[in-house]
C-alpha cells in the first residue's frame, strides 16, 4: 500500500482551504491562522515505489499548480510544520466516488491496483488543543455517517469480514403474542404497525411455517408508507365522516372527473406523463429526500436528485431526463449554534451541504436545474426538507412496459453494497438524537457518472428495443423492483449473481440496499445477449439476475437453496389497511394591532431581506441551469441577469420552438391557518407563475408534494384532510389535472420535551406545455414610459403574510382564492400576453405589491411610481401598508406599452384590474399612499441591496 | 460537402448532444461517438475533419477535471490523434474539452516534458454557471475569422482557471498569438470577478496551438446559437444572430477550405 500526498503550491488560492479557516476560527479557534488542505490517494495491491510514483506524476499531480509526495506502509507522511494533521476518510462500505475512475486511469497507465481510498488531509497551523481541533472536524468537516476524522497514526478501518452461509434463518413468528411482535418490528427496524405484524403472522400461520428473514424485510419493505401511501389510502374518520382512501377522494378524483385527453399516463408509472408533441411526451416527477438529508445532507440531497431522475429513467420504457427542479425547507441559516437540539446540524451547513450535494450530482447529470424556490422557517430545524424534481422526455410508443414469464431480469448499473440498507422504513419513522446510530446505514453517497453512463446506454437500448419493461431500483432496492415488476406475473431471482461492491453482504442485504444508479429490466431472451453486449461496450455493468415467472410467487434463492417463496398477492395486496382518526379546529388568531408607519421604506426592505424573499442568486449559479442547449427562459434575468425569474422554460427538443414551462407553488404559513385554503392559494400562485411567464392553464398540470408530520396524530391528519380538499376545488376549478404526487410523514424531531413537528408544507410544482417559446415575457420592467397595471383584487387577507410575520403575528384571515373568478383571471391574462400587450409580469406572492414590483423595478433597472389610490381593492379599512403588502391570491403586476393600453383593458374587462402608475427613467421606485404622501420612495439600488445582501454568501 | 463532425463521447460527457446540433445547424455532419468506438477503430479520424470533445465531466472529474479522459486519449489514442492534428485536423475543446485538451498536452501543443500550463479550480471555489463577454484576441485562430467585437456567451465550470507555471509562459502564449478570447466588459475592456469569472490569468478564456487549428475555451458557444438563448432577449425588440454560432460556421468553413 503507497499513500500519495497532493499539495498545492499556493495554497491561498484555494477557496475550500480558505472557507475552513474562516469557518474554524467562526467556531471559537481563533488560535488558528493558517489551513492547508491535500488530496490523500492510498492505493493497494501489487505494485513498486516506481507504479506509485508514476501514479502519482502522470495521474494525481497537476504539476503547474501542486506538488506530490509517495509513501510506503510504515512511513508518517510529512506534516509540513503543521500543528495539527487530519484525515477525513470514507466509511468502510460507503461508496468512494472516485474509486472506479482511478482504478480505470491506472489500467490506462498499465498499473494494476487492488482497491483505492481516497480521503482529505487538513493541516492546521497555529494554536489549538487536538480534542478542539477533533471537534470542530466533526462540527463542519466530517459527518459519523459517511465518513471519520482520523489523527495521527490510527488504522484505516478494515473492509468487512465475510460470513458463511448456512441457509436461510427464519424468524419466529407463530405463537408470539402483540408485545413479542413489535419487539421483532423494532428490533430489526421494520417499522410495521402491529395490525401489519399480525397479518403476516396470520399469513405465516396458515401456511405452517415461519417466514425466513428475507421474507419478512420483503413484506416490510413493500408495505412501508413509502412504498405504498398507507395514510393516504388508508380509512380515516374524520368529525364523525368516513373517508375511505383519501387519496381517491381527493387528487385522483380530480384528474379522472377532468379526463384531459393529453395526458397519457397518471399515478401509475414513476411519473406522470402527458402529452408534447407529434414524436415525444413529457414526464415528470417530483419526490422528498428529507431524513437522509437531516443526518447527511450533501449525500442525502445528491442521491435524492439521483433518485428523482431514475424515477424518470423508469417511466414507461425510459424518459430523457431534462430538467431538474430543487425546493428547499430550512430552519434559518443563522439560528443560534448554542440553541439547537443534540443530534442536529447546524441549518446553515444544512443548506451548504444540500445545495452541494444537488449541484454536483445534477451538474454532473447533464440534467439542467431550472426552477426552484427555499423556505426559511425555525420549525425545520430538526427536519429539513429536500425535494427533488425530474422532467422526462419520451417517445411516443415508449408509453407501456411488458412483463411476461421467461423474461431475463437485468440489473444495470452500479453494484450493491451495504449502504442504503432500510431506507424506505427508515423514512417511515420519526428522527431523534440518536439517529446517526441507529440509521446510518440507510444514507449514502451517490455516483453520478454511473448514472450517467446507465442513462447513455439506456437510450440507445430503448430505441432499439432490447427490453420490454424498466424500473428504477429506489426505496427498498431489488425488493422493490423486482417485486413490483413481477406482481402478475411471478419471478425467481438468484441473489448471489448480483454484483458486489465488496464481499460480506448476507442474502437479505443484497436484496434491500439501496445501493444508488441501479436499474432493473425485464429482457426477452432473445434480445439478452445484445443488451448484454451494448452496456458492456460503454463499461457499464449489466447481469441477468434471474427471470420472471407464471407462478405468482416471489421465489429468490442463494447459491441454489431456497430463501423466500413469498405468494404475490399477499405481498401486494395484503397490507392491512389502516385506520386512522382526523380531527381539525380552526385557530383562533388575532391580528395585531399597531398604528400604520407614515413611512413603509423600512417595512419593504426588511421584506426583501428576509431570507425566504431574498435573492437565491448564490444558489442557483452553482447549478447548470443550461445543459442540454434548450434554456428559454432562465432563472435569473433582467437587466442585469440577476432579477427572480417566475418560471423557467426550456425546449427540450432542440429544433422545435415548443417549450416547456416550470413553476412552483409553496407557502406553508397557511397551513397554520387553514391547510384547506393553504392548498387553493399554493395551487393559485404555481399557475399564476405558469401565466406569468406566457403559459396558459390549459396546457398545464399539477404534481402534488405533501410533507407532514406523524400521521398518528388526529391533528396532523386532520390537517392533511383539509389540504387534500384544497386540492380537490382547486384543481377542479382551474381545471388542472394533477398527474404524479408523494408524500412524506413523520417529519418531527424527538426532543427530550416532544417533538418539533414541521408545518404541513404542500408543495405544487407546475408544469406547462409552451406552444412558442418566443412569446414568452420574464418579470424585469423593460423601458421608462409605459403604464404599470395591476391585475386582481387586493383584499385585507393578512393571515400568514410576511408583513404580519414582521410584527411578530399569524394573524386572522388565510387568504382566500375566490375559485369562481380565479380561472377567468388567469386566461385573461395568458390572452393579453399572448396578444403580444405585455412587456413585463410578476406575480404578487410573498410580501405582495410592495415587493414584486420592487424585484420588477430593480431587476429591470427601471424605476417606477405606483399610487395605492387607483389599486382594484375591496375594503375600507382605509391602511397603505396593507394594500401594499397584502398577499391576496391571483394578482399580477404588468408592463403595458401606452400603444397597447386599450387593446389591453379590452382583454381585461370583466376582471379587476387597474392603471397604478408608470415606469420612470428616475432609478427609484415611489409609492404614493391612499393620504397622498410617499410611503414608499426607494433608489432601485437599495432596494436590491437588501435584496441580495442576505444569502450573497452562505 | 458537409464536412465530418466527430463529437467525442465517454463516461459523464453531457454537452455532446447540443454541440453536435450546434454543428448541424452550422453545416456540419455530427456523429457523437464513444471513446471506446475510436479506440477499437483508430482510422474512425481519418474521415473526421473536426474531432470535438464536448462540456461534461468526464469520468466525474475525479482527480482534476478532464484528466482521466486526457490520460486514456493519450495512453489508447495518442498516435493517431497526434497523426490528426499534423494533418491539420480541427479540434474543438469546450469546457470540459479545454481541459482534456490542456491536460493532453495538445494544447498549448508546444511538445513539452512538464505540462506549463493548466485550468485550475475557480477563485470563487465553487461552480458558476454564468454570462461572459470575450474579446477575440487572435488572428490565425481559424475559430474566430472574422471576429473584432466582444461576444456573449455562457460559462458553467468549476475549474476553469487557465493559470501557468510562469509569466514567461504566459508571454510566449501572447507572443505566438496563442491566446484566442480574453474576459472582458461588453466593450473590450479588462474586468475582474465576475466579469472573470474564474480568476484566469490575463483574463484568457480560450488558447489554440500555433497553426491556429486546435482550439479549447471555457464558454459554451453551443449554448448560444438560438435567440432565446441570450438571457435578455425578453428585453429586445429584434435580436441579431447568436454569437455562438461563428464558431461553429468558422469550423465548418475552415473544414472546407
Amino acid at each position: 500500500m503507497y499513500t500519495i500526498v497532493i499539495s498545492q503550491k499556493n495554497p491561498e488560492m484555494d477557496a475550500h482551504a480558505r472557507g475552513t479557516l474562516a469557518d474554524i476560527r467562526d467556531h471559537g479557534l481563533t488560535g488558528i491562522t493558517r489551513v492547508e488542505v491535500d488530496r490523500v490517494f492510498r492505493v493497494e495491491g501489487n505494485l513498486s515505489r516506481d507504479a506509485a510514483e508514476l501514479l502519482a506524476t502522470r495521474l494525481f499531480v497537476d504539476p503547474v499548480v501542486e506538488t506530490w509526495a509517495v509513501y510506503a506502509a510504515g512511513e508518517t507522511p510529512d506534516r509540513q510544520g503543521a500543528s495539527h494533521v487530519l484525515e477525513i476518510a470514507y466509511n468502510p462500505g460507503v461508496m468512494d466516488p472516485v474509486e472506479g475512475s482511478v482504478l480505470k486511469a491506472s489500467s490506462d497507465l498499465g498499473v494494476a491496483l487492488g482497491a483505492v481510498r481516497t480521503a482529505a488531509r487538513y493541516r492546521f497551523y497555529g494554536e489549538a488543543t487536538a480534542s478542539e481541533i477533533l471537534d470542530a472536524a466533526y462540527a463542519f468537516l466530517a459527518n459519523k455517517t459517511v465518513n471519520h476524522v482520523v489523527m495521527g497514526n490510527d488504522d484505516l478501518p478494515k473492509p468487512f469480514a465475510a460470513e458463511e452461509f448456512k441457509g436461510p434463518s427464519h424468524v419466529e413468528l407463530v405463537d408470539r403474542d402483540d408485545d413479542d411482535l413489535m419487539a421483532i418490528s423494532r428490533g430489526r427496524g421494520l417499522s410495521l404497525s402491529i395490525s401489519e405484524m399480525r397479518r403476516i403472522k396470520e399469513h405465516f400461520e396458515q401456511l405452517g411455517r415461519n417466514p425466513t428473514d428475507i421474507e419478512l424485510e420483503t413484506l416490510a419493505q413493500t408495505w412501508s408508507e413509502h412504498c405504498v401511501h398507507k395514510t393516504f389510502k388508508g380509512r380515516i374518520e374524520f368529525d364523525g365522516e368516513v373517508i375511505d382512501n383519501l387519496l381517491k377522494q381527493t387528487i385522483v378524483k380530480a384528474t379522472q372527473e377532468l379526463a384531459k385527453p393529453w395526458c397519457v399516463s397518471v399515478f401509475d408509472d414513476n411519473a406522470g406523463v402527458i402529452e408534447f408533441d407529434e414524436k415525444n411526451h413529457i414526464c415528470f416527477k417530483v419526490e422528498t429526500h428529507n431524513h437522509p438529508s437531516a443526518l447527511e445532507p450533501y449525500g442525502g440531497a445528491g442521491t435524492g436528485i439521483g433518485g428523482v431522475i431514475r424515477d424518470v429513467l423508469g417511466t414507461g420504457l425510459g424518459a430523457k431526463p431534462v430538467a431538474n427542479t430543487d425546493v428547499f425547507c430550512f430552519a434559518r441559516p443563522d439560528y443560534p449554534a448554542d440553541e439547537i437540539p443534540d443530534g442536529i446540524l447546524h441549518p446553515r451547513r444544512i443548506m451548504r451541504g444540500v445545495v452541494a450535494g444537488v449541484r454536483d450530482y445534477g451538474n454532473r447529470m447533464g440534467v439542467p436545474t431550472v426552477n426552484g424556490a427555499v423556505i426559511f422557517d425555525d420549525r425545520y430545524l430538526g427536519n429539513p426538507l429536500v425535494y427533488c424534481g425530474t422532467v422526462g422526455l419520451l417517445p411516443v410508443g415508449c408509453e407501456r412496459k411488458t412483463v411476461l414469464p421467461g423474461m431475463k431480469i437485468v440489473v444495470v448499473g452500479g453494484r450493491t453494497g451495504r449502504d442504503g440498507i432500510h431506507g424506505a422504513t427508515f423514512s417511515s419513522a420519526e428522527l431523534g438524537s440518536d439517529e446517526e446510530n441507529v440509521w446510518s446505514n440507510a444514507v449514502q453517497i451517490g455516483n453520478p457518472i454511473t448514472e450517467k453512463k446507465v442513462t447513455d446506454v439506456l437510450m440507445m437500448a430503448r430505441d432499439r428495443g432490447l427490453y420490454s419493461a424498466i424500473t428504477d431500483c429506489g426505496a427498498g432496492g431489488l425488493s422493490s423492483a423486482v417485486g413490483e415488476m413481477g406482481e402478475r406475473t411471478g419471478a425467481v431471482v438468484d441473489l448471489e449473481r448480483a454484483p458486489l461492491k465488496y464481499e460480506g453482504l448476507s442474502y437479505t442485504e443484497v436484496w434491500i440496499s439501496e445501493a444508488q444508479e441501479r436499474m432493473v429490466l425485464a429482457v426477452p431472451p432473445q434480445h439478452a445477449e445484445e443488451l448484454l453486449a451494448l452496456f458492456e461496450s460503454e463499461n457499464v455493468e449489466a447481469t441477468v439476475i434471474g427471470e420472471f415467472t407464471d407462478t405468482g410467487r416471489l421465489v429468490l434463492r442463494y447459491h441454489g437453496v431456497e430463501v423466500a417463496d413469498l405468494d404475490m398477492r399477499f405481498l401486494h395486496k395484503g397490507v392491512p389497511q389502516v385506520r386512522r382518526n382526523a380531527v381539525w379546529r380552526p385557530r383562533e388568531e388575532c391580528d395585531p394591532v399597531f398604528e400604520e408607519p407614515a413611512s413603509l421604506n423600512a417595512d419593504l426592505l426588511a421584506l426583501l431581506s428576509h431570507p425566504t424573499i431574498a435573492s437565491k442568486e448564490w444558489i442557483i449559479r452553482q447549478y447548470d441551469h443550461e445543459v442540454q442547449g434548450g434554456s428559454a427562459l432562465k432563472p435569473l434575468v433582467g437587466v442585469e441577469n440577476d432579477g427572480p425569474s417566475d418560471a423557467s422554460v426550456i425546449r427540450p427538443v432542440l429544433d422545435s420552438e415548443k417549450g416547456v414551462l416550470l413553476a412552483n407553488g409553496i407557502n406553508p404559513r397557511y397551513s397554520l391557518l387553514d391547510p384547506y385554503f393553504m392548498g387553493l392559494a399554493v395551487i393559485d400562485e404555481a399557475i399564476r407563475q405558469v401565466v406569468a411567464a406566457g403559459g396558459n392553464r390549459g396546457r398545464t398540470a399539477l404534481l402534488d408534494n405533501f410533507c407532514w408530520g406523524n400521521p398518528e396524530n388526529p391533528e396532523r391528519l386532520g390537517e392533511l384532510v383539509r389540504a387534500a380538499r384544497g386540492c380537490y376545488e382547486a384543481a377542479k376549478a382551474f381545471e388542472t389535472p394533477f398527474i404524479s404526487g408523494k408524500d412524506s410523514f413523520y417529519n418531527e424531531y424527538a426532543v427530550p420535551s416532544g417533538t418539533i413537528a414541521i408545518p404541513p408544507t404542500l408543495l405544487i410544482s407546475a408544469i406547462c406545455v409552451i406552444e412558442d417559446v418566443r412569446k414568452l415575457v420574464s418579470m424585469d420592467l423593460k423601458e421608462p414610459g409605459h403604464f404599470v397595471y395591476v391585475v386582481g383584487l387586493t383584499r385585507a387577507e393578512m393571515g400568514g403574510s410576511h408583513y404580519w410575520m414582521l410584527h411578530d403575528a399569524i394573524g386572522r384571515d388565510v387568504p382566500k382564492v375566490d375559485l369562481a373568478s380565479a380561472p377567468t383571471a388567469m386566461d385573461k391574462m395568458s390572452a393579453a400576453i399572448r396578444a403580444g400587450c405585455v412587456r413585463a409580469c410578476h406575480d404578487c406572492s410573498e410580501g405582495g405589491i410592495g415587493v414584486a414590483a420592487a424585484e420588477m423595478a430593480f431587476s429591470g433597472g427601471v424605476g417606477c411610481e405606483i399610487d395605492l389610490g387607483h389599486l382594484p381593492a375591496d375594503s375600507t379599512h382605509g391602511r397603505s401598508d396593507i394594500l401594499l403588502f397584502s398577499e391576496s391570491p391571483t394578482r399580477w403586476i404588468c408592463e403595458v406599452p401606452p400603444d397597447r393600453q386599450k387593446e389591453f383593458e379590452t382583454i381585461m374587462e370583466g376582471t379587476p384590474h387597474g392603471r397604478v402608475g408608470q415606469t420612470t427613467a428616475s432609478l427609484r421606485m415611489r409609492v404614493t399612499g391612499l393620504s397622498g404622501n410617499a410611503v414608499i420612495d426607494l433608489s432601485l439600488e437599495e432596494m436590491k441591496e437588501a435584496w441580495q445582501r442576505t444569502l450573497r454568501e452562505v | 460537402m458537409r464536412p465530418h463532425v466527430l463529437v467525442l463521447r465517454a463516461a459523464g460527457s453531457n454537452c455532446d448532444v447540443e454541440t453536435a446540433h450546434a454543428f448541424s445547424v452550422a453545416g456540419g455532419e455530427a456523429q457523437r461517438v464513444h471513446v471506446n468506438r475510436v479506440a477499437e477503430k483508430p482510422s474512425l479520424l481519418e474521415k473526421t475533419s473536426i474531432l470535438v470533445i464536448p462540456g461534461g465531466f468526464t469520468y466525474g472529474d475525479d482527480v482534476s477535471a478532464g484528466k482521466v479522459l486526457a490520460n486514456e486519449l493519450m495512453t489508447r489514442l495518442s498516435e493517431p490523434l497526434l497523426r490528426f492534428v499534423e494533418r491539420g485536423g480541427l479540434v474543438l475543446g469546450i469546457c470540459n474539452g479545454f481541459q482534456v485538451l490542456v491536460k493532453t498536452g495538445l494544447l498549448p501543443g508546444w511538445d513539452e516534458q512538464t505540462p506549463s500550463c493548466t485550468l485550475a479550480g475557480n477563485l470563487s471555489g465553487r461552480f458558476e454557471d454564468r454570462w461572459v463577454w470575450l474579446q477575440p484576441r487572435s488572428s490565425q485562430c481559424v475559430y474566430t475569422r472574422g471576429l473584432e467585437k466582444p461576444i456573449y456567451l455562457p460559462v458553467a465550470h468549476a475549474e476553469g482557471r487557465f493559470t501557468a507555471s510562469s509569466p514567461q509562459v504566459l508571454d510566449r502564449l501572447a507572443g505566438n498569438d496563442q491566446v484566442v478570447f480574453r474576459y472582458t466588459d461588453a466593450l473590450g475592456n479588462d474586468v475582474g470577478y465576475p466579469g472573470n469569472p474564474n480568476g484566469a490569468d490575463r483574463s484568457i478564456a480560450a488558447i489554440c496551438n500555433i497553426p491556429g487549428r486546435v482550439m479549447g475555451m471555457m464558454p459554451h458557444p453551443e449554448r448560444h446559437i438560438h435567440p432565446t438563448h441570450h438571457p435578455q432577449w425578453t428585453r429586445k425588440s429584434g435580436n441579431g444572430r447568436p454569437d455562438g454560432l461563428a464558431i461553429f460556421e468558422n469550423a465548418i468553413r475552415a473544414a472546407q477550405e
